[in-house]
């Protein structure tokens, strides 16, 4: 019976698993965050300080911070003369500058932007499109007498089944033959196509869990099965679409393979692009990192925006009341 | 509001049938109740009035209009769920209000009538909360509004009382029943609770294996089961049963139990089977020192003014509810009287009563579909 004299719960965790627990995911998160870190740190110094050995690690100790990084990540540039380019009006800004000070002359904007916007809209288009097909078959599978419904859920699973590169070559000679290598609408499609069995099989999940009755009693009110399905159903679902969209998501603006095979030009998106910013000496480390850093960003602050429901979707609605 | 025909109808699922050729009328602004065990059929039933499930066969009928096969939307009916569904995403107001959105009403309409709907529950001061933070019966209430703020032509309940605690469900008895009153709106009722059953509705239809069993006043049903399904399910504790072998005739109005002969009402009807049930409810037993069917004392159970008890005789436990002041103990050997008028005999192989002369009046309040 010590049980009795002892004032702990059964079951909040003692003060000391906490503290376990707590180093525990401190150091976690510190040995994850040590590549973010490193990024950050390289795309603020000069390609010099880049890659000096032993590393320079702390800004204003080690090495002076500088934007050169950025400054090359949206430029492109040539090499001049000295006597070219003192016979240039004096320049402006601070990328100019820096830009002069290697001998170079910035002549237009790098791809950067366009790739980045290439990303972008692929990405959430992709996303976009795998919700809504994925939110409208998982409730027909979900609710409706589907023949052969078992089979059909696992046909959309077994599209997961190997690494989607496996067909590689079938789509990239598709893509030609259909005209849509190279292009926004290929690679939202195509994206689409790897997210959507993902998309199905979540969504139905979250759609089982939200009892038929609500429905149902709307239906009973007066309804229509779509007025039901838009004033009950999916508000209900936002949790798990939201949660479902940061993976569709994820992917999507990660992916390299089928960029790097399907798109080259107007479609490129950024993570192809990203490492070929190096240039022709392979020395603009800054730049690379400077573009990656920018090219989390969306990721992070869409995941942050809608951290709230992410937590409680990721459970699975195992917590759901 | 509305009258409620129902006829042969059938619901298959897959190769189980649920619902087997169920018949009834409700009139209109009656209470009417489809009590029986879990798994007999009653939601299914309610469901197909209601318009979420359709027949596999026989019709529907709403104020003689057939609507089987007509839409939920279509039918005007309002339905309160067993665990409520209420939108957790919509706060009291938008929920009453959810129905009268669907109609076109006017904005200060909706406000208008959500509001008399909430002063009619008593819930007012409710309104402008999240369904999520409601207690049971809150919760009850706002269902309830929800289902009387669009006046439609028939409420339909399943189970309302299911998820409440039994205190709290006697009291939402008496309101439900008050409720109905001052409506007066055609209500079927679902629940597997016989008190329920018995203290609100107007007329039961008591269901068993998807077949509607009996039909009639709670009075009626208690009184005059027609079968041993229905004396068994009603009552607490439920009708006693004593076995017995031999025939009857119509005219007969006694029967012959180890040698002893036991009245009982002037049968119109004479047996098929050999084997006999004759059925007792405890209140109709008394115990005496002369009485042919003898038993043991089992047990007793003390209730206040009265006391269960339980007697073990060679043809089967007999429980009776008598004065506490009666002595009884464990181990006595006691001989047991029944009241004559008001035994039912019941044939052992198809369950059924044998009509007697005491379903000669017709009780009041009844109506057969
Ligand atoms: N959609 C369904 N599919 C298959 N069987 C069902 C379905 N709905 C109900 N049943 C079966 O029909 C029987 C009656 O169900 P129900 O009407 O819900 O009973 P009750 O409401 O009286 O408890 C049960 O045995 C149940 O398993
Ligand atoms: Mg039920």
């Amino acid at each position: 019976m010590s049980a009795v004299n002892s004032a702990h719960s059964v079951v909040e965790p003692s003060g000391q698993a906490k503290l376990v627990a707590s180093v525990l995911v401190a150091f976690y998160a510190l040995v994850s965050l040590i590549p973010l870190v490193w990024i950050g740190l390289t795309s603020v110094k000069t390609p010099t300080d880049s890659i000096s050995y032993p590393p320079k690690v702390i800004p204003y100790v080690h090495f002076q911070p500088s934007i050169e990084g950025y400054c090359n990540l949206f430029s492109t540039r040539s090499r001049q003369t000295p006597e070219y380019l003192r016979s240039l009006p004096p320049p402006q800004g601070a990328c100019e500058e820096i830009t002069r000070s290697r001998n170079m002359v910035v002549v237009g904007p790098s791809n950067y932007v366009p790739r980045y916007i290439n990303s972008l809209i692929i990405a959430f288009g992709s996303t976009f499109l795998s919700i809504v097909l994925g939110t409208a078959a998982a409730y027909a599978f979900s609710r409706f007498k589907v023949p052969l419904k078992d089979d059909l859920m696992f046909f959309i699973l077994s599209t997961r089944m190997m690494p989607p590169i496996a067909v590689a070559i079938p789509i990239f000679l598709m893509y030609r033959e259909l005209g849509l290598s190279d292009t926004r609408l290929g690679m939202i499609l195509l994206y689409t196509s790897v997210n959507v069995s993902l998309a199905v099989w979540l969504l139905k999940g979250f759609i089982d869990e939200i009892p038929r009755e609500y429905e149902e009693a709307a239906m009973i009110d007066g309804y229509t099965r779509l007025q039901a399905f838009w004033k009950v159903v999916l508000p209900q679902a936002v949790t798990g679409i939201v949660a479902t969209a940061i993976f569709c998501l994820i992917f999507a603006w990660n992916e390299y393979a089928f960029a790097v095979l399907l798109t080259s030009g107007a479609a490129q998106t950024a993570p192809p692009f990203i490492p070929i910013i190096i240039g022709e000496g392979g020395q603009d480390w800054p730049a690379v990192a400077a573009g990656t850093a920018l090219f989390l960003i969306p990721i992070l602050v869409f995941t942050v925006l809608l951290r709230k429901h992410l937590l409680r979707g990721i459970t699975f609605g195992a917590v759901r009341k | 509001m509305a009258e409620i025909r129902v006829q042969n109808l059938v619901k298959t699922f897959a190769d189980f049938q649920a619902v087997k050729g169920a018949n009834f009328t409700v009139n209109d602004g009656e209470f009417f109740c489809l009590l029986g065990p879990s798994g007999c059929g009653k939601t299914t039933t309610l469901r197909m009035v209601a318009g979420l499930e359709l027949p596999t066969s026989g019709s529907i009928l709403l104020d003689g209009e057939d609507v089987t096969f007509k839409r939920a939307r279509e039918r005007d009916i309002a339905m309160v769920f067993q665990l409520f569904a209420l939108y957790p995403h919509m706060n009291v107001r938008k929920n009453i209000a959810f129905p009268l959105v669907s109609t076109g009403v006017g904005r200060e309409e909706i406000r208008r009538r959500v509001e008399e709907a909430a002063r009619t529950l008593r819930i007012t001061h409710l309104l402008d909360k999240s369904v999520s933070g409601l207690s049971g019966g809150d919760r009850q209430r706002v269902a309830l509004g929800r289902a009387i703020v669009r006046e439609p032509k028939a409420f339909m309940m399943d189970e309302p009382l299911g998820a409440l605690d039994a205190e709290f469900r006697h009291i939402m008895c008496t309101d439900l029943r008050n409720l109905h009153d001052r409506l007066g709106a055609t209500t079927v009722y679902v629940t597997h609770d016989q008190l329920e059953a018995m203290s609100m509705a107007d007329v039961i239809a008591v269901m068993n294996e998807g077949r509607i069993e009996q039909l009639g006043s709670p009075r009626e049903i208690y009184d005059r089961p027609a079968s041993m399904f229905v004396a068994d399910f009603i009552g607490s504790p439920p009708m006693n049963f004593l076995h017995i072998e031999g025939t009857v005739a119509p005219g007969d109005n006694a029967i012959a139990i180890d040698g002893a002969r036991i009245g009982i009402p002037v049968l119109r009807e004479g047996s098929v089977e050999t084997k006999l049930v004759l059925g007792v409810r405890p209140e109709h037993v008394t115990l005496t020192d002369v009485g042919s069917v003898r038993g043991e004392v089992f047990g007793t159970e003390y209730l206040g003014t009265m006391q269960i008890v339980t007697v073990r005789t060679p043809r089967g436990v007999v429980k009776a509810r008598i004065a506490s002041s009666i002595p009884a103990h464990a181990g006595e050997n006691v001989g047991l009287a029944f009241q004559t008028d008001c035994l039912s005999l019941f044939q052992a192989g198809s369950g059924k009563v044998l009509a007697s002369a005491l379903h000669d009046s017709p009780m009041a309040g009844v109506s057969h579909g």
